[in-house]
């Protein structure tokens, strides 16, 4: 099924810790534009918040690097891309175990990974060690009675 | 954040007062350890209230200032948690250690 895109964006910036709320308010704010519910935006904030928050403190260990968030809109859905040209997972499976963490002393829960999956619809994780780390996830957009019943409104 | 001593009960709130994310818990868990580590308080309690977004850095910030806590013979609750981030807290278990109370008020007499 090919799905007609209606809006792309795409942000770079430097892994420093204060582009955390940055990269979130963003994608939420390009998000609203197929009028998610609030619910739909505090997950998909939540849910960016986690991506680039893990690119920013586990990707470059020995300084800073790049990440990158592209968001594109659907009709009812949208799909977001968090990616860095970091160090990589070595072992994805057990990097998304729920409180799996290489970084407990810096107070990290390892419920990074099990947030993004049950705010999303999907997340899908592809890595390579020494080349960089990907994210991709979906989320339906269900507020769509709304603009139906407005449009479907009898005008006297 | 907003710190409030009730000297006399030996009690801390920690009222927190912006977005929850992994680059402001870092400031905020320096100060609340070093009011912990002064004051030594029976209670140590994390107001949530004013906290609109969260993410799993909450969790971490939760965890810590429990272990600090304890670690000066005291005990950590948090208060004012909404759905939303009860959500959050749900997930990593940490509820059936740490109390949820309704609000700083009703713990603390003012
Ligand atoms: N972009 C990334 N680059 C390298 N390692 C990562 C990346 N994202 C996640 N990881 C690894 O996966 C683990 C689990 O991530 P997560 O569930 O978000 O927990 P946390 O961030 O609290 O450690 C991290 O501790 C880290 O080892
Ligand atoms: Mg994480």
């Amino acid at each position: 099924m090919n799905k007609i895109i209606k809006n792309e964006m795409k942000l770079e910036f430097l892994s420093k810790s204060n582009n955390e709320s940055f990269a979130r308010i963003a994608v939420a704010c390009f998000a609203s534009q197929i009028d998610p519910t609030i619910e739909e935006v505090a997950d998909i904030k939540t849910s960016v918040s986690e991506a680039v928050t893990n690119a920013i403190i586990h990707a470059y260990p020995n300084g800073e690097g790049i990440v990158k968030v592209v968001a594109k809109l659907y009709e009812d859905e949208i799909e977001i891309e968090i990616s860095d040209t970091g160090i990589g997972i070595s072992d994805i499976e057990e990097a998304k175990e729920p409180l799996y963490t290489t970084k407990s002393g810096l107070e990290r829960s390892g419920m990074g990974f099990t947030i993004m999956e049950s705010f999303m619809d999907s997340l899908k994780v592809e890595s390579i060690v020494g080349l960089g780390t990907k994210i991709s996830m979906r989320k339906k957009i269900k507020n769509k009675e709304v603009s139906l019943s407005s449009s479907t409104y009898e005008i006297k | 954040m907003n710190v409030k001593h009730y000297v006399e009960d030996k009690v801390i709130v920690f009222e927190i007062t912006e977005d929850l994310d992994h680059h402001v818990t870092e400031k905020i868990r320096r100060r609340a350890d070093y009011e912990i580590q002064r004051f030594m308080p029976k209670r140590v309690i994390l107001d949530f209230n004013r906290v609109v977004f969260m993410d799993s850095a909450g969790i971490g910030l939760v965890i810590g200032r429990y272990k600090t806590t304890c670690c000066y013979g005291g005990k950590l609750e948090i208060a004012n948690v909404s759905t939303k981030l009860r959500r959050i807290f749900e997930m990593s278990g940490i509820l059936k250690i740490i109390p949820i109370i309704s609000s700083d008020k009703e713990a603390v007499n003012e």
